[in-house]
């Protein structure tokens, strides 16, 4: 045990402050003191990306990141992706091609999917598949998390034409 | 628009009923990150749980120390079998008529095994804590292969069942021997066998996997001192079932136990049974009055709560030599670990595996199955299929295989020869079931026209000339789903009935509540389907409820595909009292007789006269304020549905595979799943259950297996190195149907999402092994992995680089 330090990060665009130790894991100051449960923790080793945030723009799995690490830093988690009452596409396209069963893995592979959209904003199948393979699902069989991140794909596309 | 197809757009498009491939209601709430799983419940002054386990495959605990764990700041206990044997819940009762230690009772017998359960203010100080607590053990003699548990010599693992010659299932024959379960005319197969022109047989083993949910098993319990009151928030299938065991093992009256499932992380059967972890978190918070939370972590989920499998099988055909299948017989080793946890109906103690005749009219069979104890973790659940059905279906899968080999006849060709005929339905089988409904012949001869089977085989032909590896696995396999009977299925005296409570407000919107629970399958959109069809309102109105055992009716649960056959046909009988009741009311208001009413999908009209009806949503208000004499108001109603019969779904399933004869590497190039499931309640939902059945087949076949060394250590149990695959491994899926209701389900439906597991693991271990049929081979134990492959090509010697 070490003494708890105070914490400043933005999540989801607001500012946010927590006392953590310095042992304290991302995904619990999240989860336990922030009350931000839509980030599960599946497997605690990083194979499994159900604990997916978005850290100053990149992937990362929060189960393998301390509190004190995100110090200063920009987070995006699953609650932070709709926008004024509107679901961001990839939400949008998860409901659309049923791209989810249980729902335990899905807010980590949405996380997953809004930044990789960013990266590659038009992908192929195969580049999709690749792009959210840190991330397990044990139900779907991948196959419709394929279909959603392309109809996401579009959806972005068509709004960027349109801007 | 004629009658029909106006009854059809309103059942499909305005009340998106049976039929429609509506979204899901339960996403809105998943894709916006508020599911409530059970890491996410955070009750006033919780504790956290922490277990202490066994580092041992079989040991005797000499001593445990916990003053140095007591000791750490924010330690509030810790339990061990002493602190619980004064409340005698240091052994509970299994599923399986066995008993099985809840904290270990002087000795541990697999690595792993619940030691002490340490409880303190937050999830890291209990880890802390565990670490503390001192256990010295003497290492003792360890079993990890069945066969070896029956020799005369072999280390007892049970020493509390000592002298104990009967066990839940009959006689035990030796000290790790559970029991025998003998099925069919063994004399009349034997005869057969005695006299057949034919005959082959083969071992094989359906090694041990876990069904690992991504989501791990957990629970918070929360004993009010004040008001004799049990809470618990638990990952369970099967609420119900829990609340009347928690009752019978803490004396506390049933009505002041709450056992709630909330929205479950995946169960796959792995959320079946009732695990020791739970028991102590309640003890814990029993003994200090306040909330405990235990959630596994993933190792512990995967090396100590319900493996799946681990069935040693020999296999045997007695054929003429057309390959017309006379006789079965099967013989398996199964090891339950070190404690008989099975998840299984009680008078079926190898579950349903006596589907082992599968698809085909086979006169004469024989099954045997002598479960064993190991030094290896207990259970024995059924991993996304009805009990034992996916062992079943994978040894007669795999004869046919075999004996069309020995034959030189083509696998599909034998398949054609030997099924049950759409007129033999219902068709009485030699192991005892009545299967309901099927058309095997039209559902193969569908997928070998799509694929053009007979060019796959030309090209494999082709490709086996140039030294190339390539498989095509056949798969055409029936499941057993539903359980089901009260007469034939039982867990722990309840009968297997399911249960549905339908309750119309005012407006003409709905609650409806069930027995089962969902853990991904969509409950909450199908049964509001059927309900819908059934009653005339909008599913979109209509709001499903489960896994709070004190508002729902008590059912079951949910694995073995039983929901639709049982939950959903109650959904609809209590629909049909619902629609009863309306045509009086209707009668009342139109002023004619009830027998003068007809049924027009969302409302009652006089016969022939469309401008005189009632709507179900006018009736429903109606049922609150304008009744006939004498009605009491509301509109309610309730069914305890006990099916009459099982529900066989049935598909078959096409794979091809080509295999690197450098690296061994398998690619599955196709697979093609037809899939009967009688009446489709949702299409979308019914395509996603297939992905993911079939995602969970290529991973059993291709890569999962828990290895036990010499010393019973688990090699690896973190998705480091248990195969879970990604989207990159994982095969693209063509799906495809038929349908073939079930003549004694009310709408006909079947059970769909354990069909792919059971019928995807053989077609993938049929095409693999198929890639080398032409070499003499007849078998490959799964898991298919690039090395355990590239091994078998190297003794073949196709590795050599020439060519």
């Amino acid at each position: 045990m070490g003494d708890k330090n105070v914490l400043r990060f933005t999540l989801n665009g607001r500012q946010v402050e927590v006392l953590a130790e310095p042992r304290e894991l991302l995904v619990h100051v999240l989860r336990e003191q922030l009350g931000q449960t839509g980030t599960h923790i599946g497997c605690e080793t990083s194979h499994c990306g159900a604990c997916t945030v978005d850290l100053n723009g990149e992937s990362v799995k929060s189960c393998t990141v301390l509190g004190v690490q995100a110090e200063g830093a920009e987070i995006i988690t699953v609650e932070g992706l709709a926008k004024d009452g509107k679901l961001h596409p990839v939400q949008e396209g998860f409901m659309q091609e049923h791209a989810l069963q249980c729902g335990f893995c899905t807010p980590g592979i949405m996380v997953r999917a809004f930044r990789f959209l960013n990266e590659n904003p038009d992908p192929s199948d195969e580049e999709i598949r690749l792009g959210v393979s840190g991330n397990l699902c044990r139900c779907t069989g991948y196959q419709n998390i394929v279909k959603a991140v392309r109809y996401a794909a579009n959806k972005l596309k068509a709004a960027r034409a349109q801007a | 628009m004629d009658a029909a197809s106006a009854a059809e757009t309103l059942n499909k498009d305005h009340l998106m009923g049976i039929g429609n491939a509506r979204k899901r209601k339960e996403d809105p709430r998943f894709i916006q990150g508020k599911g409530r799983y059970i890491d996410d419940i955070k009750l006033p002054d919780m504790l956290f749980a922490k277990m202490v386990r066994s580092p041992h495959g079989h040991a005797r605990i000499k001593s445990i120390n916990t003053q140095k764990a007591l000791g750490l700041p924010g330690v509030h206990a810790v339990l061990t079998a002493n602190d619980l044997k004064p409340l005698k819940l240091h052994w509970m009762p299994t599923l399986a008529g066995d008993v099985q230690a809840v904290l270990a009772d002087e000795k541990v017998c697999f690595m792993g095994q619940e030691v002490a359960m340490v409880v303190a203010d937050d999830r890291y100080i209990a880890a802390d804590a565990a670490d503390l607590v001192e256990v010295e053990y003497e290492e003792l003699p360890v079993i990890v292969d069945p066969h070896k548990a029956l020799l005369p010599d072999a280390p007892v693992i049970r020493e509390d069942l000592a002298g104990k010659s009967e066990g839940a299932h009959g006689k035990r024959t030796h000290h790790n021997h559970i029991f025998t379960w003998e099925v069919g005319d063994r004399e009349a197969a034997d005869r057969v066998f005695g006299q057949a022109a034919v005959t082959v047989k083969e071992t094989m083993t359906y090694q041990r996997v876990h069904p690992s949910p991504l989501e791990t098993c957990g629970c918070v319990a929360s004993f009010d001192k004040v008001k004799g009151e049990l809470t618990v928030y638990l990952t369970s299938q099967a609420p119900h079932v829990v609340r009347t065991v928690v009752a019978m093992l803490s004396g506390i009256p049933e009505s002041s136990v709450h056992v709630i499932s909330p929205d479950i992380g995946g169960g796959f059967g792995n959320k079946v049974g009732v695990y020791p972890g739970y028991v102590v978190a309640i003890v814990a918070s029993i003994v200090l009055g306040r909330p405990v939370k235990w959630v596994e972590e993933r190792i512990e989920n995967l090396s100590t709560t319900a493996f799946a499998r681990d069935y040693h099988m020999t296999g045997e055909l007695a054929a003429d030599r057309n390959g017309r299948i006379k006789a079965l017989r099967v013989h398996v080793l199964a090891d339950h670990g070190a404690f008989d946890a099975c998840a299984d109906p009680s008078k079926w103690p190898a579950g349903f595996f006596s589907i082992c005749t599968g698809s085909y009219d086979i006169p004469a069979a024989y099954a045997r199955v002598d479960g064993i104890y190991t030094n290896k973790a207990p259970g024995g659940v059924a991993y996304r299929c009805s009990f034992r059905v996916t062992e079943a279906s994978y040894v007669i899968e795999r004869m046919v295989d075999v004996l069309a080999q020995k034959l030189d006849l083509d696998k599909a060709e034998v398949r054609l020869r030997n099924f049950i005929r759409p007129e033999q339905f219902p068709y009485r089988s030699s192991l005892g079931w009545e299967y309901d409904s099927g058309n095997y012949p039209a559902a193969l001869q569908k997928v070998l026209t799509a694929v053009d089977y007979s060019g796959l085989r030309r090209e494999q032909a082709e490709k086996r000339a140039r030294g190339e590896l390539m498989g095509i696995g056949l798969s055409t396999f029936t499941e057993v789903v539903g359980a089901g009977p009260r007469k034939t299925c039982d867990i722990l005296g309840i009968a297997m009935f399911d249960s549905c409570e339908i309750r119309i407000h005012p407006t003409g919107a709905a609650i409806a509540r069930f027995g089962t629970k969902s853990q991904g399958q969509a409950h909450e959109t199908t049964y509001a389907q059927i309900l819908a069809t059934e009653i005339g309102i909008p599913s979109d109105v209509i709001q499903i409820e489960e896994g709070d055992t004190d508002t729902a009716p008590y059912g079951l649960g949910t694995y073995g595909s039983r929901s639709t056959p049982t939950g959903g046909a109650a959904a609809a009988l209590a629909g049909r009292k619902i629609r009863e009741k309306a045509r009086k009311i209707a009668a009342h208001l139109l002023e004619v007789s009830a027998e003068d009413l007809e049924w027009q999908g969302d409302r009652f009209q006089v016969k022939g006269v469309p401008d005189q009806a009632k709507t179900m949503k006018e009736i429903a208000w109606a049922a609150y304020n304008n009744l006939p004499e004498g009605m009491e108001p509301g509109l309610e109603a309730v069914e305890y549905y006990d099916p009459p019969n099982l529900t066989f779904p049935f598909g078959a399933y096409l794979c091809v595979v080509d295999i690197d004869r450098h690296t061994g590497e398998p690619k599955v190039r196709r697979f093609y799943a037809l899939d009967d499931c009688g009446t489709r309640i949702n299409p979308m939902v019914i395509e996603g259950q297939i992905h993911g059945g079939l995602a969970e087949a290529f991973a059993v076949a291709m890569g999962q297996e828990l290895v036990y060394d010499d010393s019973g250590t688990l090699q690896g149990a973190s998705f480091m190195d248990y195969f879970v695959p990604t989207a990159v491994e994982t095969p693209y899926w063509e799906t495809d149907y038929t349908v073939t209701p079930s003549p004694h389900h009310p709408i006909g439906a079947k059970g769909v999402a354990e069909s792919p597991h059971v019928g995807g693991v053989s077609a993938f271990s049929n095409a693999v092994i198929d890639a080398f049929a032409h070499l003499g081979v007849t078998h490959l134990s799964m898991p298919y992995t690039p090395w355990r492959l590239w091994q078998k090509i190297h003794d073949l010697g196709l590795d050599k680089r020439s060519g």
